[in-house]
């Protein structure tokens, strides 16, 4: 039983014409035979592993680092073929372009096929029914028309042809029958979707957005407003950043929670939030309240919001020598996230100075390293993620932090040239619990203040998600038709016994039976349909099981 | 009393691994049988003068030489205690994941031992149920066990964690369905994995009193296709259900993890086994080698990709 998929190797029936259309026409045939596609799909799978062997600057440009480090040799050709960026790569756009191409050619002369071949009336009884893989005769003691009426009633249910059969001596008449016609509308369902999937998804990665921001909480606000307010924003080929949905929210309260262990065991952020349509409307002043959990995202206006991590922000206070105060409160980042020892940097410019030469001399950084629970040993670090006994080690540096060199820097460190260069000096260093300070050699205090959670949030905008999900389900649906379904044919001959003597009608009847597709199992239900109509003994028990 | 049932809950691990072995040497007893047995019949036909059948040799000569009623067959005896065996085994196997999620207060999927566990268990069950449907490929069991207890090995040794919470991202009752179709897909692919194997040993023509006691080489290949026809579904929409589940945990549906793109890379090369099975020249060879492929793809990403690659599937919990 061989299925051929319609549009056929580029064996033509027709004689090529020549000429440049030739060539054009069996490209097409090529590129949409069912080899071309299996060796696509090889393809595919093929350039899509480097996705998963290699680090991808996507997921994690640190490893992508860590790589170019380890294989000093091999890592910039790597980069230059595109393969920490796989799915970004022009050679695999290439490859699920041709599927693409490859699926819409083959799969719409298809439909259309189906389309005709659901009008079409089964096809004619085969000149040889005991070639087929199942089949079976019998001479049953009735006459044409009664045994016609028992091949129909049979057959409810098959979409059945008759016609009138005068290839025997007498005229007789055929049955064609063909039942199953659900596998081939759901494999084209199942490659229609596919299409859909992709033009979906496409959707999403043109108009879709992707921002991270962190908020304090007890209070920190954001606001979906431009690019700028994130820290880092990841933006569809086709968005620019000046039309997203202007919500807002407030970081109200954050709390972890913890296995003895120190593993987590939930983190929940109390949040409220403002809607595009609050904010037009001028309700600047209420907040909706929503509970934000891992598994449970904020959606409003069309984006989502993750809560995606969480860290800590400690508070110095800088009391300068002539009594000024100056207070930064920054977030720290995680560098154990087990732990949650966290590192950072805490700047701070002196007050009242307007001559910018001297500026740059005073300015303050407190950095170093910070522990939720401090092992209280001589050296800091964290034994445990909440926060039990917080303690930071810093040293304060003071001279010129570069701030105002034009280079955008980090927040979690100073520039280490200026250190180098000795443009920044370590004036003190201090292991400080909250509350403790350290004093500078001119008189300037430091003091840890206290800690504040943060929470590290994402905003999430992707159009095409729904429609990927909806071509997802019926994609699944066409599958399982296209699986479980059997597209079969039942054919049978009746020829009228020749009657010289006067004596009771007899008809002899044949049947045949085709699946046409893989899924075996034909045999049995072809068994109890020629079993039902042939039930005499005169009828030939040949049969070949193959299938069954 | 959670800890105790954790520990009642390996105990009955340890003793479906037992049963599952006892299983296997049955079977294997079964292949060896029908040559012992057939080597009597020729003893026994050779030298007529001889005192008897040896005690040890099962059925008279004359009985084991002509047509072998079933019940009296040893061979077939012993195929049926090794699949009784497999029944037990499969029942213990199922307390012990049963009671590890009650002793550990979750589903009893959080980590690669529990998902291992599962994924062999659907294995076995898989092939019970395909034995029901076509009791004439039992002694495929031997080779159906082979990898299960080498996966049990593995997820009882190296993969072994105690009982315990799981990290607020595997929260979710996503995690039940997601986790639990991954598991059953792959156990289930498992079978076609072997019968494809074994398939393609039996298509070389090659006679010996293993090969001998397989189904036919189309019966192995129809055994395949039948099975993946079914998993294959399951397994999209084990991956849909995944991408449902990343987009409310991770902020997006689909991400290139390498997880992930190792997943999406099996069901393409699935893809290509039932477009292999349609066209005319890959049908049978070629159809059986993606398929092994497809399921060492399904392997690899199992192992490899969560012992070796870092990335946010990486909740396997072996520190
Ligand atoms: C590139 C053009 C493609 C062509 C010409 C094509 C053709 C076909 C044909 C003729 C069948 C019917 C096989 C049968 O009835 O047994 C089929 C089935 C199928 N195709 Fe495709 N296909 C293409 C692309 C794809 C792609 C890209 C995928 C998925 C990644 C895919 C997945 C499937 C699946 C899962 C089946 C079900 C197998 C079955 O019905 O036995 N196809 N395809």
């Amino acid at each position: 039983m061989t299925t051929e998929a319609p549009p056929r190797p580029a064996t033509a029936e027709e004689p090529p014409r020549g000429g440049r259309f030739a060539l054009l026409r069996n490209t097409w045939r090529g590129l949409t035979s069912m080899r071309t596609a299996l060796v696509l799909l090889f393809l595919l799978a093929l350039a899509a592993l480097p996705g998963a062997l290699l680090p991808q600057r996507s997921l994690n440009q640190r490893l992508v680092e860590q790589y170019f480090a380890d294989n000093p040799s091999i890592a910039p050709l790597l980069d230059s073929l595109g393969f920490f960026d796989v799915f970004a790569a022009p050679w695999f756009a290439a490859v699920y372009l041709l599927l693409m191409v490859s699926l819409v050619g083959c799969v719409l002369p298809r439909t259309v096929e189906h389309a005709r071949a659901l009008r079409a009336a089964p096809v004619a009884v085969p000149r040889n029914l005991s070639r087929l893989p199942h089949h079976g005769s019998a001479e049953l003691p009735v006459g044409l028309d009664e045994a016609a009426a028992l091949v129909r009633g049979r057959l409810r249910g098959w979409r059945v042809a008759e016609r009138s059969d005068d290839s025997g001596d007498a005229a007789g008449r055929s049955f064609s029958a063909e039942k199953g016609y659900l596998r081939e509308a759901g494999n084209l369902l199942f490659h229609l979707s596919l299409i859909g999937l992709l033009v979906m998804f496409a959707v999403g990665k043109l108009f879709g957005y992707e921002g991270q921001v962190i908020v304090l909480s007890g209070g920190g606000q954001f606001c979906n407003t431009g690019i700028l307010g994130y820290d880092s924003f990841r933006a569809g080929l086709r968005v620019d950043g000046t039309e997203l949905e202007p919500f807002c929210i407030r970081v109200d309260d954050f709390r972890a929670e913890y296995e003895q262990t120190g593993q987590p065991s939930s983190f929940t952020a109390w949040l409220g939030y403002q809607t595009a349509d609050d904010l037009a409307a001028g309700r600047t002043d209420s907040w909706r309240p929503y509970t934000l959990a891992v598994n449970h995202p904020l959606r409003v206006d069309g984006s989502r919001v993750y809560l995606l991590g969480q860290g800590y922000a400690p508070r110095f206070t800088v009391t300068f020598p002539d009594g000024q105060q100056r207070t930064g409160e920054i977030q720290w980042r995680p560098v154990d996230q087990t732990t949650l020892l966290s590192e950072g940097a805490t700047k701070f410019e002196p007050p009242g100075v307007t001559d910018d030469e001297q500026r740059r001399t005073r300015q303050l950084a407190v950095t170093g390293l910070f522990a939720p629970t401090s092992s209280g040993g001589e050296v800091v670090t964290s034994i445990f993620p909440d926060l039990r006994n917080p303690e930071v080690a810093v040293d304060v540096l003071r001279g010129d932090l570069g701030l105002d060199d034009g280079r955008g820097q980090s927040i979690f460190q100073v520039d280490q040239s200026k250190i180098d260069s000795g443009e920044l000096v370590r004036v003190a260093r201090a292991n400080l619990v909250p509350g403790q300070s350290v004093t500078l050699d001119d008189g300037t205090v430091v003091t840890f203040d206290g800690v504040r959670s943060f929470v590290s949030l994402q905003v999430s905008h992707d159009p095409g998600q729904v429609g990927v999900l909806v071509f997802a389900v019926v994609l699944l649906a066409g599958l399982g038709a296209s699986l479980s379904v059997r597209r079969r044919r039942f054919w049978a001959r009746l020829t009228p016994v020749a009657d010289d003597g006067g004596g009771p009608a007899r008809t002899v009847v044949e049947v045949g039976g085709l699946a046409r597709t893989d899924r075996a199992g034909y045999g049995e239900e072809f068994d109890r349909l020629r079993a039902d109509l042939l039930d005499a003994p005169t009828a030939a028990p040949a049969d070949d099981h193959e299938e069954s | 009393m959670p800890a105790e049932l954790a520990l009642y809950s390996d105990r009955l691990f340890f003793a479906a691994v037992v049963v599952y072995v006892l299983a296997m040497v049955l079977h294997g007893g079964e292949y060896s049988r029908r040559r012992s047995t057939r080597a009597a019949a020729l003893v026994g036909a050779g030298a007529a003068a001889e005192v008897g059948p040896t005690p040890d040799e099962g059925p008279p000569a004359g009985d084991g030489g002509a047509a072998p009623g079933p019940r009296r067959d040893p061979a077939e005896r012993l195929g049926r205690m090794a699949v009784a065996l497999t029944v037990l085994g499969a029942g213990l196997h199922l307390a012990s994941i049963v009671l590890r999620g009650v002793a550990a207060q979750r589903w009893p999927l959080g980590n690669m031992y529990e998902y291992t566990s599962m994924i062999c268990l659907a294995a076995v069950v898989a092939w019970l149920v395909l034995l029901r449907r076509s009791p004439a490929s039992r002694p495929v069991g031997l080779f159906v066990l082979l990898p299960v207890l080498i996966l049990q090995f593995l997820a009882g040794t190296v993969l072994y964690v105690p009982a315990g919470p799981v990290v607020p991202a595997l929260q979710s009752y996503w995690l039940s369905i997601h986790v639990t179709t991954i598991a059953a897909s792959s156990g289930l692919l498992l079978v076609p994995g072997v019968a494809s194997v074994l398939y393609l040993v039996r298509r070389t023509g090659r006679s010996n009193a293993v090969l001998d006691r397989l189904p036919s080489a189309s019966a192995l290949d129809r055994l395949a296709y039948r099975t993946t026809i079914v998993a294959f579904p399951l397994y999209t929409f084990a991956i849909i259900v995944g991408a449902i589940w990343a987009e409310a945990a991770w902020g997006r549906f689909w991400g290139w993890d390498p997880k992930e793109t190792v997943a999406f890379v099996a069901w393409v090369v699935y893809a290509a086994y039932l477009h292999a099975r349609a066209t005319a020249g890959w049908r049978t060879g070629a159809a059986a080698w993606i398929n092994i492929l497809a399921v060492a793809v399904m392997i690899f990403n199992l192992f490899f990709i969560n012992m070796v690659v870092a990335g946010l599937h990486s909740y396997a919990g072996l520190g």
